[in-house]
């Protein structure tokens, strides 16, 4: 940290706090100062960090155009300059490695080219033609000559030219790095063979699969999978967010969906009224800051009472440790959908509470408005929240609050320290140095924390403000449960959803890259081995 | 001397109120957090009625909500979470273990743009990739009764994502042990097999006992799934539907003998693994 305070000694200390301070005018600031100080230059450092990222990028890019052209000249160079086999390679894949001994390896390239041309003439071909269009024609009332009656004639499907469409994309990828690999090889084993060193037989090849290259079959199943069920709906989503496919455009059995450009963000943040409520950008704002203050209340509220539950089994003293744990980390291995379900029920309009404190003992007359008043909805949720995530952070911060070297209290003791010194002065900075990382995971978990306020309020109360907007918008939705809302009933607006999606993406990234600078204790992984 | 004295007496009574305090403090807490489970074991064995009432000691005990829980497609719900939960132990695990352990040991070109990409793309909410994922299912023909193949092969596909907590386990085993050993000519492969995986029997159990755990409380996308049909649900999307509007006046007492019997094998099965669970937890979750 200090290093970062620039090296300008003896600054006055009434003068603007924008003024960088060395250690020394740094420590004589007061506390107030210090903390405007820190604020001021968190928020003067973004647009260098802007800056930086933008040089990054740009760095990032002139690095891939020069590999590239690397690349092309190897290749080109390679050609000229290779043999008959190596030249032969360029067009069957795997010739060279066959011809000069590593069969293996060879007939898994040809297998892999003759895959591909059989995929791109039988199926590909057509997937990448139709992905400009989405699809020509969508389904007619027309003859079937096979059935001999008039029905309805489906003809392009745009969801599967979307799909198969990227799909094919991927595999071209996926060709050319094949091919790349291709010639490289016979490159190599060239020189090899002219240095007169021996080529990998097909037997070490298979040896160095559970050896140095160990790393490649271990990854291999994990990677496919999420390079399947990951990377490619997230493809195909973002995708999605150009398109109008909704419940009316279901690109198939009703009409085709076709690319509609910036339009879906246009439409989010567009401050014309939706549908007679008020407009989207002006709901999607409402929800935005609500899932921000969820999130916030919902991770340090956790955070700092988990901690706080932990310190007191942990004081010194305390008998019936592992009980009082035992019992709190109970609550963590039953299934949240009961005892979040549970717990809503408990305080419905005619929940056990309110019956309770009505009927059984006459206490009020008007049932709690627990699930129907915004306030009073947020306040519950949260404090429900706190009820799930007390035991696990409890379990968490036991751990790291043992780690804490004895004698630092010992000596704060010494000093005259007094209990909340000692909290502020030693547990907290340590506390907050190690968790750092897990406050930033649990802070976007929250974000998206879908499970939570699905279960418990399903969004409600309802905002009648927002009826115009996709989906039944309540005071408690996040923007996660929101996405879910619209792509659910009869207009299914995917294209929004994505575009929230994309939004939650942009928001938790920018979120995690603030705070990735600004820790340091994220930064150097190998730190902690 | 005396002066000491009574200062020591003094610190000792501070000593004994705020640990009084403490107690009470504890006791309160554990009563809250125990509470609503004693709340469904109680209403679940309640008969005279099956609605939300003001009360919690049931006015005549009995097993009917056990008994309607018999009759009712609850035991075709907790058949499909306990496949999968099962198979999810089971490959979800070794997919773990594949990912976290790579990461941790080789040192390969592609290794911090691999993780970076990882973080990145779990920046995107996961609820986004439902409506293909659904729709690629339902080419497959898994969804709605055959809703549980479909939810393993899901929710297995993309575990590779979660490695963090076993790779800050692995990381921790000195990687000294492996030179060791390769050095005495032992494969990568046998390196694996014979001296790391003894060492990181916690770390298998946390991940087995995690994997286990989450189908009993997955909830959106298993709904999505089995897409109205009782014969694919799980137990969450299944006891829901008991709790909507139209049904909870009639089913409230049997949603809580079902949580009861949800919950039992789970907790009993969590508390006997609960050293290795605190030991994941707490060693994972810092390390991130």
């Amino acid at each position: 940290m200090s290093k970062n305070r620039g090296s300008n000694t003896g600054g006055s200390r009434i003068g603007s706090l924008l003024k960088e301070y060395s250690d020394a005018g740094y420590l004589r600031l007061s506390k107030l100062q210090k903390f405007i100080y820190k604020i001021l230059r968190f928020f003067c450092s973004i647009p260098r960090a802007v800056g930086g990222f933008f040089v990054k990028l740009g760095r990032i890019v002139k690095k891939a155009a020069i590999s590239l052209a690397d690349n092309i000249k190897d290749i080109g160079a390679t050609f000229v300059h290779g043999d008959w086999k190596t030249k032969t390679s360029f067009f069957i894949m795997g010739f060279g490695n066959i011809a000069r001994g590593q069969v293996l390896r060879g007939i898994l390239f040809l297998l892999f080219e003759i895959v591909f041309i059989v995929y791109m003439i039988t199926a590909g071909g057509y997937w990448l033609s139709m992905l400009p269009s989405l699809g020509k024609q969508g389904p007619e009332q027309g003859y079937d000559p096979v059935l001999d009656t008039y029905t309805t004639l489906y003809h392009d499907n745009s969801f599967k030219i979307l799909l198969y469409g990227v799909l094919t994309i991927f595999f071209i990828i996926a060709l050319i790095y094949t091919w790349r690999l291709n010639v490289e090889q016979n490159k190599l084993a060239e020189k090899y063979l002219k240095d007169g060193k021996k080529l990998k037989s097909d037997k070490e090849d298979l040896r160095s699969m559970v050896d140095e290259n160990f790393y490649k079959t271990l990854l291999a199943l994990p990677l496919t999978g999420i390079l399947v069920f990951t990377v490619m709906p997230i493809v195909f989503m973002i995708l999605v967010a150009f398109t109008n496919y909704d419940g009316a455009h279901n690109g198939f059995s009703n009409n085709l969906f076709t690319w509609v450009g910036l339009d879906n963000f246009n439409t989010l943040l567009s401050w014309q009224s939706a549908g007679g409520g008020q407009s989207y950008s002006a709901t999607f704002g409402e929800i935005l800051a609500w899932t921000l203050i969820w999130a916030f209340l919902a991770t340090f509220t956790n955070y700092f009472l988990g901690m706080f539950v932990a310190m007191m089994i942990n004081k010194r003293g305390i008998k019936l440790k592992k009980m009082w744990r035992t019992i709190l980390v109970m609550t963590v291995a039953i299934p949240q959908f009961i005892s979040l379900l549970y717990v809503s029920k408990m305080f419905a309009k005619n929940g056990l509470i309110n019956l309770t404190l009505k009927d059984t003992l006459g206490w009020i007359s008007q049932p709690l408005p627990f699930w129907d008043d915004p306030t009073w909805a947020r306040v519950t949720v949260i404090l429900i929240n706190v009820w799930i995530g007390i035991p696990y952070l409890m379990l968490i911060t036991t751990g790291i609050l043992m780690n804490i070297p004895a004698d630092l209290y010992e000596s704060a003791r010494i000093d005259g320290a007094n209990a909340w010194q000692q909290y502020t002065k030693i547990t907290l900075p340590y506390m907050l140095f190690i968790t750092g990382p897990y406050l930033l995971t649990s802070f976007t978990g929250n974000m998206n924390n879908f499970n939570v306020i699905y279960l418990l309020t399903g969004g409600a109360p309802t905002n009648p403000k927002a009826s115009g907007a996709a989906g039944s918008v309540g005071y408690t939705d996040l923007l996660i449960t929101w996405l879910f809302k619209i792509t659910t009933g009869a207009e299914s607006q995917y294209y929004l959803a994505s575009v929230v999606g994309i939004m939650v993406f942009v928001v938790v990234a920018l979120i995690s890259l603030i705070v990735y600078n600004v820790l340091p204790s994220i930064k150097n992984e190998e730190d902690f081995q | 001397m005396s002066k000491s004295n009574k200062h020591h007496m003094g610190i000792r009574t501070l000593n004994r109120v705020s640990n009084g305090a403490i107690y009470t403090l504890l006791a309160i807490i554990s009563i809250i957090w125990l509470i609503p489970f004693v709340f469904i074991v109680l209403q679940s064995f309640r008969v005279e009625n099956t609605y939300q009432v003001g009360y919690v000691i049931p006015q005549q005990w009995g097993f009917q909500n056990y008994i309607n829980l018999w009759n009712s497609d609850f035991k075709r719900w907790y058949l499909n979470t306990f496949i999968i939960a099962l198979a999810a132990a089971v490959l979800q695990t070794v997919i773990v273990l594949c990912m976290s352990y790579t990461l941790s040991r080789f040192r390969f070109k592609l290794r911090g743009p691999l993780m970076r990409f990882m973080l990145i793309l779990g920046m995107f909410p996961g609820m986004l990739t439902m409506i293909i994922l659904y729709r690629v299912l339902a080419d497959l023909g898994l969804t709605q009764a055959n809703a549980v193949p479909g939810l393993i092969l899901v929710s297995v596909a993309s575990s590779g994502m979660g490695y963090y907590v076993s790779k800050g386990f692995f990381d921790t085993i000195p990687k000294s042990l492996d030179e060791a050993a390769r050095v005495d000519g032992a494969t990568r492969l046998q390196v694996l097999t014979k001296i790391i995986l003894p060492l990181a029997k916690p770390i298998v159990i946390y991940t087995i006992l995690t994997a286990f755990m989450g189908p009993w409380g997955d909830y959106v996308f298993a709904r999505y799934v089995a897409f109205g049909t009782s014969s694919g649900y799980n137990v969450a999307v299944g006891m829901y539907s008991w709790l909507t509007n139209d049904q909870i006046d009639r089913m409230y007492t049997t949603f809580c003998a079902g949580g009861v019997i949800v919950a039992l094998p789970v907790t009993i099965l969590f508390l006997c693994l609960q050293k290795y669970y605190v030991e994941g937890v707490t060693g994972g979750a810092v390390k991130g």
